[in-house]
């Protein structure tokens, strides 16, 4: 990995944080001098790919293809982006058609899974169930299935059915692929707020249910949000199920349309780049809204702080 | 009671209960009914769409069903299982899965939890340095994975391009066979190393102050607060992201179809990638889902284990 340590230099250096005094032992200052260096040299070889895939997303296609290598004195041009939404001859790009197929399969199913998710995962948190733990662990482990293996029979049934090359298709599996996440993210949720509080309004004469409506499931909607937002982003960035399950342009989702521009004998890079970036920009600011959930939503709901 | 319930129409046993007697014992079983309406369809759904499709995998793997040929295929007993397990092809294959395991999951955990560490000691700025690194995490793999292709490509990829004008040589980073999964384990480690980061940073961070307080007290050294302290404080959640991991790294599809193609030759074929190639490309229905039922056994394996660790965090 010591690919774009030549970067590191010119690219930031050592920034002007005065390092804590108050440390005990250990080498000080020199010490925490190291320490930010390194970070940074880690943080660049981290985010260079991303820098220059921004960077060649708004290259002229000979910057692109250059070698050695442009870093800064390359022609920027917005014609990538305008491929990504507009077809060459007019009208609408197969991309952005993609994309708005991304839109509505990801957006139902998160609805989805949220309209099936928040119910259970109340119930599981509020009832004595028979085997509640080995119920909840079977539902995590549903989530767990390697997805080339389960699209072999999911196949198989679609085409039986006439779901093969269909949204809806895609729709139910993807609902069924978040809701282990949805259930157990949203029951940590639910166990955050007191049983006591539904019990006092049922003393006051609500059903259990009206209990659930008018005092629980307020104070959980922004974790139900943030539940929402990462259900979103795997949907949004799934590509197996997608690319088995869909084969026209009209259904396919943003992953696979992707992935088919490298498919020719010829590759637009640039293109790939563009699309590339709208693609991951929306998870990007998605992610940033709920940073505060991203434990528990990249464990899948099952480690929380 | 107004029964102003909009949320569910189409539930028969709500209307009881207004008069209530025994009040106790019938709440009691409504709260039983509010629970089997509420989980029913989740359960239903994870049914039909997880539980059934590796019932019929099963059922599929006893026969020699073809995905083209038509018909419902005759019944072979466990011909596919045999021939899966003796296959050399596949003896190949999880080798090529296990190296790619082991060292993308190690590499991670190493580079991961170093990056916790050093960040866990800043005291400014850790909130921008840990949005920063989680990036990869949040990209598709498809996007991460074009996107190292392009980077990594041998004529005119950034990477060779940047070892050229540093002096070194040339590396055909995707298209040698050792290189190859090289490559591959890189761009997983690349990915994934923020997963370990964030998981390690959460439990480095509650790890009490007060320990190492009065560790410094005592004099002891930094090795050995490191050591007695801070490690067995997050060894146990650790360990959680390392199998969670391991069981993603198992399981992985898109990013070895999109860097490699498990190319060249066969080098970089998982075990994933092989079962595709026998389902999809061979049509051998039966034996890929012969082929898929024993990796859902080993994942099985793994989830069991990492559940296990999950209850022991949980209670402590």
């Amino acid at each position: 990995m010591a690919v774009s340590v030549n970067e590191a230099v010119p690219a930031s250096p050592v920034r002007d944080r005065t390092p804590p005094a108050r440390r005990i032992g250990g080498g000080g200052r020199g010490r925490s001098v190291l320490e930010i260096a390194l970070l940074t040299v880690l943080a660049v070889v981290m985010l260079f790919p991303v820098l220059w895939m921004i960077e060649t997303s708004i290259k002229e296609n000979r910057d692109v293809y250059a070698v050695p290598a442009k870093f800064v004195d390359f022609q920027v041009t917005l014609a990538h982006y305008r491929d990504v939404f507009v077809d060459p001859g007019g009208g609408r790009s197969a991309l952005s058609v993609a994309f708005l197929n991304s839109v509505l399969v990801a957006g139902v199913s998160t609805v989805l899974a949220t309209l099936l998710g928040v119910p259970a995962a109340w119930a599981y948190s509020r009832f004595a169930l028979k085997a509640k733990k080995d119920q909840l662990f079977f539902i995590l482990s549903t989530r767990f299935m390697p997805p080339v293996v389960v699209v072999i029979p999911i196949f198989l049934m679609y085409r039986q059915v006439g779901l093969i090359d269909t949204p809806l298709g895609l729709i139910l599996i993807y609902t069924a692929f978040n809701l282990p996440f949805t259930i157990w993210m949203i029951k940590g949720f639910v166990d955050e707020v007191p049983a006591e509080y539904e019990d006092a309004a049922m003393l006051d004469g609500y059903t259990r249910l009206q209990a659930f409506r008018k005092f629980t499931l307020p104070l959980l909607v922004p974790g139900i949000a943030a539940t929402a937002v990462f259900a979103l982003i795997f949907s949004w960035n799934e590509f197996v199920f997608a690319i088995f399950l869909t084969s026209s342009d009209d259904v396919r989702t943003a992953p696979p349309a992707i992935a088919g521009l490298i498919g020719g004998t010829t590759v637009d890079w640039g293109l790939v780049a563009a699309s590339s970036v709208v693609f991951a920009l929306p998870v990007l600011v998605f992610a940033y809204l709920v940073r505060r959930h991203l434990v528990a939503g990249v464990t899948l709901g099952a480690v929380r702080r | 009671m107004s029964d102003a319930v909009p949320l569910t129409t189409d539930r028969p046993g709500q209307v009881a209960s207004v008069t209530p007697p025994a009040r106790g014992r019938s709440r009691r079983l409504s709260d039983r009914k509010l629970a089997v309406a509420f989980i029913a369809p989740a359960l239903l759904l994870l049914l039909a769409m997880s539980v059934f499709p590796l019932l019929w995998a099963l059922y599929l793997s006893f026969t020699d069903y073809s995905a083209t040929r038509g018909g419902s295929g005759s019944f072979v007993w466990f011909e596919n299982y045999t021939a899966v397990l003796t296959s050399a092809q596949v003896h190949l294959r999880a080798v090529t899965t296990l190296i790619y395991v082991v060292g993308a999951v190690v590499l991670q955990t190493v580079l991961g939890f170093s990056i916790a560490y050093l960040i866990s000691r800043r005291t400014h700025g850790r909130g921008l340095l840990t949005t920063l690194f989680l990036i990869p995490m949040m990209l598709s793999p498809v996007v991460v994975g074009l996107f190292w292709r392009f980077m990594l490509d041998a004529q005119f990829g950034v990477v060779n391009s940047m070892l050229g004008s540093l002096g070194l040589e040339q590396v055909e980073w995707l298209t040698r066979q050792r290189m190859a999964l090289a490559s591959l384990i890189m761009v997983d480690t690349w990915q994934w190393t923020p997963f370990i980061m964030l998981i390690a940073l959460a439990g480095l961070t509650a790890v009490p102050k007060y320990l190492y307080e009065a560790a410094s007290i005592d004099r002891a050294s930094e090795w050995f607060r490191f050591r007695t302290i801070t490690l067995p404080l997050v060894w146990p959640l650790l360990l959680i992201a390392v199998l969670f991991r391991a069981i993603e790294a198992f399981r992985l599809f898109d990013l070895v179809y999109i860097l490699t193609s498990g190319g060249p030759g066969v080098s970089t074929e998982t075990l994933s990638f092989h079962v595709y190639k026998v389902a999809f490309l061979g049509f051998n229905t039966g034996t890929a889902s012969a082929y898929g039922i024993l990796m859902v056994l080993v994942v099985i394996v793994l989830t069991q284990l990492y559940l296990r660790y999950l209850n022991k965090l949980k209670e402590d």
